[in-house]
């Protein structure tokens, strides 16, 4: 091994989340011989699949069918997701599902001891299967538990990957910074995952945790691989207003109403439905969510919602459900509120708005997680394959991390199996990249502060590219963008020193999250239509003639995004209407 | 109430200092501010060199436990208000070897783990075959021990560990007993074998703090006296009948 080489492996997992884990299992088991690792930021229990709440989508009940599974994921994602992405997944969600519960997920459960599955948004049937309301958290930790079985998987627990090395459209490993030393070194590999989530964090109100700031989709973009239909950023309409903690979608399907500031059930004036007492499967409260993020915006616009600190807000009303079902299906919720709004749910109304919650875009793959950069693959959240085109519907994400995360370990497995070892060329790479972080540790670069800039970037988005948008609104914010990528040449770091210097840690993030937030808003620019989470005030229709495609942003030698734009697949389902409550 | 507080904080870098210091910084004071937005604070707009982990925010991922006032705490989950008028001494956890300011190297937990085997171990039915029935009263049997996040709390609150560093832990005996209680596990034997050593349980003396500290209403101390019972049936066994014959 040569120097500045803190390893050589087959295969490489950027991320320990959910997507990370079933890949490095998926190809511990299906090719033992092959050495694989995985390289995370933080520990992988740490991972933001953590924070999922409410379930995971997976047709396994009698009265259910793969079709439905399918069609309701098409219209949620207003036609804009790959349907014969859609038909491996709603297939193989199911079976990831049980693989789940072998290795010993505490899957909540019937009387009579089989899986439960509870409603969800945006979904016909009951498909969603839950661990109470910490399904993420359940999942991650049975994941990372079942990955100690296998002793020979190699972990680099809190090392920042800072560069991947890319040689001739191949991919070879990446360039790391272990935390615990300061070191950066290469950790070589003949094919690569990234697997390191979403990018939440361009945004000020965010469900998302400190972590997820684009570490993924930023090394694949600057690498040269594309980043597809990045201008769909999906709100979670019931965030608590100051932390942006989410309140999950599971609060709904077990009958919690939104409620404006008159205790109107508000969403039966937004062709959502009539209101029932009970839930309703696809109306009202179990709309998906771009329709109900967008149906509070227009309250806002008439005065209908409740001025907070920190904005207006809705009401979540669970008074109704009562504290034993509260206790056993949503503990977590109760929970929450009581700790960080130090209200109860069983007695109190929840204050709750639109947080940002998911990128559907991501790094361009195909059905089996493979980019344009030979060796390179993609999986979750950091990946867009596209299963959740315009729109993603909630429980559909954590079955995607499995089903895709499986695909792509065993693709990258396969991948890695004939690929040669990494020339000697890329360690000038290695050295450059030492370079470039020496160079930003610089004291006489200038005097701008991280933080600043950070939450300038972040209202830019909000103010920018929120949940309506508009040409106007999207070319000041990307000359914004510019101005900020110029004052990040000109940021002082205050620590010098090499151990856990979580400073460095954020520059290189920001960065990061300044090269997303770009393609975000050209995407947005470039497509002036309507659809799903993008609503143009400007182009307030839905244009199948010009815009039934994927946006693919690329990343010019001059740091300039370029749009490209691809087809997307239709198998069965051609292009409707999407219809909720009626 | 006042608009500011005083934050202690340790600070430590082992390239420079021979020992930890304490840095005081003065922190908004608002309602809805935990002790790690009062750190954010710090790091933010006085003093970007101040290093400790966070993520979540929510008290669920488990990255942000230091010793407040004293006592293990998720910061993100522990408010300053609570502390008013303050100062309020924010330290890293106890009984973990410091890497840098707040930050604790967990390594040892880490390495640990692995050797109470916490996955279900069973072979004999494979995924093609359905579900592993299991009632909502055989759940209920291991959930509580399924809810520990990792966040080193109760390693912190545990003066056994503190004194014994090969102690293998509450948490990992915590999750132990999780699989052990779990209706599709077979492992029990092969885990009992490895916590019945003298760092398995017996070096437990019962002190309940591990409990009592930890955020999620997870119990490693009735953990570690089941398993002190399994241990002790198992000795007797063991006097009674030679290994090959049980």
């Amino acid at each position: 091994m040569s120097e500045g080489v803190a390893a050589a492996h087959d295969v490489l997992l950027v991320g320990g989340g959910a997507a990370g884990l079933r890949a490095a299992i998926a190809i511990a088991e299906s090719n033992p011989s092959l050495s694989v690792a995985v390289v995370s930021k933080v520990y992988p229990m740490r991972s933001h699949t953590v924070s999922a709440e409410g379930g995971a989508a997976g047709a396994f009940a009698e009265d259910d069918t793969l079709d439905e599974h399918a069609y309701d994921t098409v219209s949620g994602s207003d036609w804009l997701c790959d349907q014969d992405a859609v038909e491996a997944f709603v297939q193989e969600a199911p079976r990831e599902l049980l693989q789940l519960e072998h290795w010993g997920c505490p899957w909540s459960r019937q009387p009579d001891g089989h899986i439960a599955v509870r409603a969800f948004g945006g979904m016909k049937n009951m498909r969603t299967w839950f661990a109470a309301d910490k399904t993420g958290f359940h999942m991650l930790h049975t994941l990372f538990q079942t990955s100690l079985k296998y002793a020979d998987l190699t972990r680099y627990d809190e090392w920042f990957v800072s560069r991947l090395l890319v040689d001739d459209g191949r991919v070879h490993g990446v360039v790391a910074i272990e935390l615990r030393t300061g070191r950066i070194e290469a950790i070589t590999a003949k094919s690569v995952v990234l697997c390191n989530g979403g990018s939440g964090k361009v945004f000020p109100y965010t469900t998302n945790a400190a972590i997820c700031t684009g570490d993924g989709m930023a090394l694949a973009y600057r690498a040269g691989a594309p980043l597809k239909d990045m201008e769909f950023v999906q709100y979670h309409p019931t965030g608590l207003p100051f932390t942006g903690i989410l309140i999950t979608e599971a609060a709904r399907a077990e009958g919690g109403w939104l409620l404006n500031k008159d205790g109107y059930r508000y969403l039966q004036d937004y062709d959502l439905g009539t209101p029932e007492p009970t839930p309703v499967l696809r109306s009202m409260e179990l709309g998906p969510r771009d329709r109900l993020s967008q149906a509070f915006v227009q309250e806002v616009e008439k005065g209908r919602t409740v001025e907070s600190p920190y904005g207006p807000i809705v009401h979540l009303d669970l008074r109704h459900l009562g504290a034993k079902l509260i206790d056993i299906k949503l503990p977590m919720v109760r929970e929450l509120c009581l700790k960080y709004e130090r209200i109860d749910p069983v007695k109190d109304l929840i204050p709750v708005r639109p947080v940002v919650h998911y990128m559907m875009g991501g790094v361009h793959t195909d059905i089996n997680g493979a980019t344009p950069i030979e060796g390179l693959f993609a999986a979750g959240e950091t990946a867009c394959v596209t299963i959740n085109g315009a729109n993603r519907l909630g429980s559909n994400s954590l079955p995607e991390c499995l089903v895709f995360g499986a695909r792509a370990g065993r693709a990258a497995a396969e991948y890695a199996a004939s690929a040669q070892r990494p020339p000697p060329v890329v360690m000038q790479q290695v050295e450059d990249e030492i370079r470039r972080i020496d160079q930003m540790r610089r004291p006489e670069r200038g005097s701008e502060r991280i933080a600043d800039i950070r939450e300038e970037m972040q209202s830019t988005m909000e103010d920018s590219a929120g949940i309506f948008r508009s040409g106007e609104s999207l070319s000041k914010g990307s000359d914004r963008l510019a101005e900020l990528q110029q004052r990040l040449e000109r940021v002082q770091l205050h620590d010098e020193t090499q151990v856990f210097n979580t400073e460095l840690v954020t520059a290189l993030e920001l960065a990061n999250m300044l090269d997303i937030a770009e393609t975000i808003l050209q995407s947005a620019l470039q497509r002036e239509e309507s659809r799903g989470a993008h609503q143009r005030t400007d182009f307030t229709t839905r244009d199948d003639t010009r815009f039934l495609d994927h946006a693919l942003a690329y990343r010019d030698a001059d740091g300039a995004v370029r749009i490209e734009r691809s087809p997307v697949t239709i198998t069965r389902w051609p292009p409707g209407e999407r219809v909720y409550g009626r | 109430m006042a608009d500011s507080i005083q934050m202690n904080v340790t600070r430590y870098d082992p390239d420079q200092d021979s020992a930890p210091t304490v840095a005081r910084y003065e922190v908004p004071l608002r309602k809805d501010w935990a002790i790690l937005d009062g750190l954010n604070y710090i790091k933010d707009h006085v003093d970007g060199s101040l290093s400790y982990r966070w993520s979540c925010r929510m008290g669920i991922c488990g990255s942000c436990g230091m010793n407040i006032d004293g006592e293990p705490k998720l910061t993100c989950a522990a408010f300053l208000s609570d502390y008013a008028p303050g100062p309020i001494r924010v330290e890293p956890l106890s009984n973990f070897p410091v890497a840098r300011d707040l930050v604790v190297d967990i390594g040892d937990f880490m390495e640990k783990l692995p050797r109470v085997k916490p996955w279900i171990v069973r072979d004999d039915v494979t995924v093609i075959d359905g579900e592993y029935l299991q009632t909502p009263e055989e759940l209920e049997e291991y959930k509580q021990f399924s809810n520990c996040i990792n966040c080193m709390l109760c390693y912190a609150a545990c003066p056994i560990y503190g004194l014994e560093p090969d102690f293998i832990g509450p948490a990992a005996i915590a999750l132990a007993e999780r699989y052990d209680l779990d209706s599709r596990d077979r492992g029990q034997r092969e885990r009992l074998d490895i916590l019945i050593e003298k760092e398995g349980v017996w070096g437990c003396t019962f002190v309940g703090e591990c409990t009592k500290v930890c955020p999620k209403h997870v119990d490693p101390a009735g953990a570690i006296q089941r398993y002190k019972l399994k241990a002790a049936q198992e000795n007797v066994m063991a006097f009674l009948l030679p290994r090959g014959t049980r």
